[in-house]
């Protein structure tokens, strides 16, 4: 009985995020697995996700690498019979994995997406270089070795700006005030 | 003259594909077109903001979306990543009530609002829809003839529908480079994934996305490759080396902004168009038109 209830809540959940809904939609059909440019690297492929999300086992979609290998390429959403929103659904579940703090040890894109977030939080733009090399120091100090070559390229063909670009005082504090307000709303749901 | 508001992005302005930018101007230009880029504009967010933090993500579009309204243009942006963003922040708004609701809330803390009046374009829609190939083809001096391109579209032009033109097998492009006097090749995986930005947290993944793409361009007869979005350029370009590396290939194909490649056909001068900053050079394949 415990373990019905349990379904019900985690799908409830999924579905009243705004491009969640569609789970309740789904036919197995797999059509989003076979598209996937990823779903052979993932953990759970994207139909599997959903099954398993349905059957309610949270803490394991959750904590699966499989969201966080989508690279938003959107072939699965306009490839649905159903119309579920499929790219969506996995952002759902990464700000899910977030919210609840779930591990995800074995991929580091959610890392990646904090440290590009809080450049952009902090500076209303993104310093393309700053970003890099920040996320690779924080995560992979020896990544950032090997990725010299790369920089040094990007360096060379005028592609790197150290300088970051930065709104007028009175723009940021126009986007600062806006975020903080959404943040103190709580999420889309 | 047509007027257009308009949004570089933080790739095209001061990030890694300034030369995008500078050629988006430079052919506007010649077009007719004038591109007034939106004051004091921030970052879409892209797929991190999008990813984790949909709310933030959808006040930081509307933020650009209520001061670009005021204007009352069409939004133009080269970029494809804010092309989806700010796309969706105006689907989403007309959607769902809820998220309306609390983005306008968000957006009145900083004196702003939005009433979803703003379309967003892309650059390669404008170009072949409001301009059109007849027009570009009269402006033509320079006739790429013979010059075999692979148009790579990526995934974020033409999907999910926002859409111009096909979400799978788009043309657009394809008529484009003809126009020019270009012959575009066949290329099957044209709007294929590049590996977007998990080229920066999961480089193996991307590489291998990479690879097949050259691999297909190549073997098409490619001697270059155009894209229509600054990150696509970069994966391609930027980290040619590391997929040489890695699959012990030996690509050396230029990867082109389409509006470097619409300069060149119409006779603008290759510094204006940033050519130099390609990694992979692309004044071996181009020197007969230059």
């Amino acid at each position: 009985m415990e373990n019905r209830t349990q379904v019900h809540t985690f799908v409830d959940e999924i579905a009243t995020i705004p491009g969640g809904e569609g789970i309740r939609l789904c036919i197995q059909c797999g059509t989003c697995t076979a598209s996937c440019p990823n779903a052979d690297k993932m953990e759970h492929t994207p139909s599997q996700l959903i099954a398993m999300a349905r059957a309610g086992m949270k803490k394991e979609v959750l904590s699966s690498n499989a969201m966080w290998y989508c690279m938003s390429c959107y072939l699965c959403t306009v490839r649905c019979p159903r119309g579920i929103k499929q790219t969506d659904l996995m952002h759902a579940l990464e700000s899910l994995a977030v919210r609840e703090g779930s591990s995800h040890g074995r991929t580091l894109t959610p890392n990646m997406y904090r440290s590009f977030n809080d450049f952009v939080y902090s500076l209303g733009s993104l310093p393309e270089f700053g970003f890099m090399t920040w996320f690779y120091l924080l995560t992979n100090p020896l990544r950032a070795f090997r990725m010299i070559p790369v920089a040094l390229s990007l360096l060379r063909h005028g592609r790197l700006s150290i300088k970051a670009r930065r709104l007028t005082p009175e723009g940021a504090n126009q986007l600062r005030a806006i975020l903080d307000k959404a943040e103190s709303l709580g999420g889309v749901a | 003259m047509k007027y257009y508001t308009y949004f570089p992005g933080c790739s095209c302005s001061h990030g890694g594909a300034k030369a995008y930018g500078w050629s988006t101007q430079a052919v506007s230009k010649v077009l007719d077109i004038e591109l007034i880029e939106l004051d004091d504009w921030n970052c879409c967010g892209s797929t991190p903001y999008s990813s984790v933090d949909e709310l933030a993500s959808f006040c930081l579009s509307a933020r650009n979306l209520a001061m670009a309204e005021k204007r009352g243009f069409d939004l133009v942006t080269p970029c494809s990543s804010c092309y989806v963003i700010l796309n969706r922040t105006n689907s989403y708004l007309k959607e769902y009530p809820q998220v309306k609701t609390k983005v306008d809330e968000a957006l009145a803390a900083g004196g702003l609002e939005y009433h979803g009046m703003v379309r967003v374009r892309h650059l390669l829609d404008v170009f072949v829809n409001d301009i059109g190939y007849d027009e570009i083809s009269s402006r033509v001096k320079r006739n790429l003839s013979r010059l075999k391109v692979a148009p790579y579209y990526g995934c974020q032009v033409t999907r999910p529908a926002f859409g111009f033109d096909h979400p799978e097998f788009p043309q657009s492009l394809d008529k484009l480079v003809a126009t020019l006097g270009g012959e575009p090749v066949p290329f099957p995986l044209k709007s294929r994934c590049c590996g977007g930005s998990l080229v920066i947290s999961e480089e193996a993944l991307a590489l291998d996305l990479i690879d097949k793409l050259l691999d297909c361009a190549l073997s098409n007869g490619a001697e270059c490759l155009v894209t229509v979005c600054p990150l696509c350029q970069t994966n391609l370009d930027a980290y040619q080396s590391r997929v040489n590396r890695k699959f012990k290939a030996n690509f050396d194909l230029p990867v082109l902004f389409f509006t470097q490649l619409m300069g060149i056909a119409f006779g603008l001068n290759s510094q204006d168009l940033g050519l130099k900053t390609s990694i992979v050079p692309a004044e071996r394949v181009l020197a007969k038109y230059l």
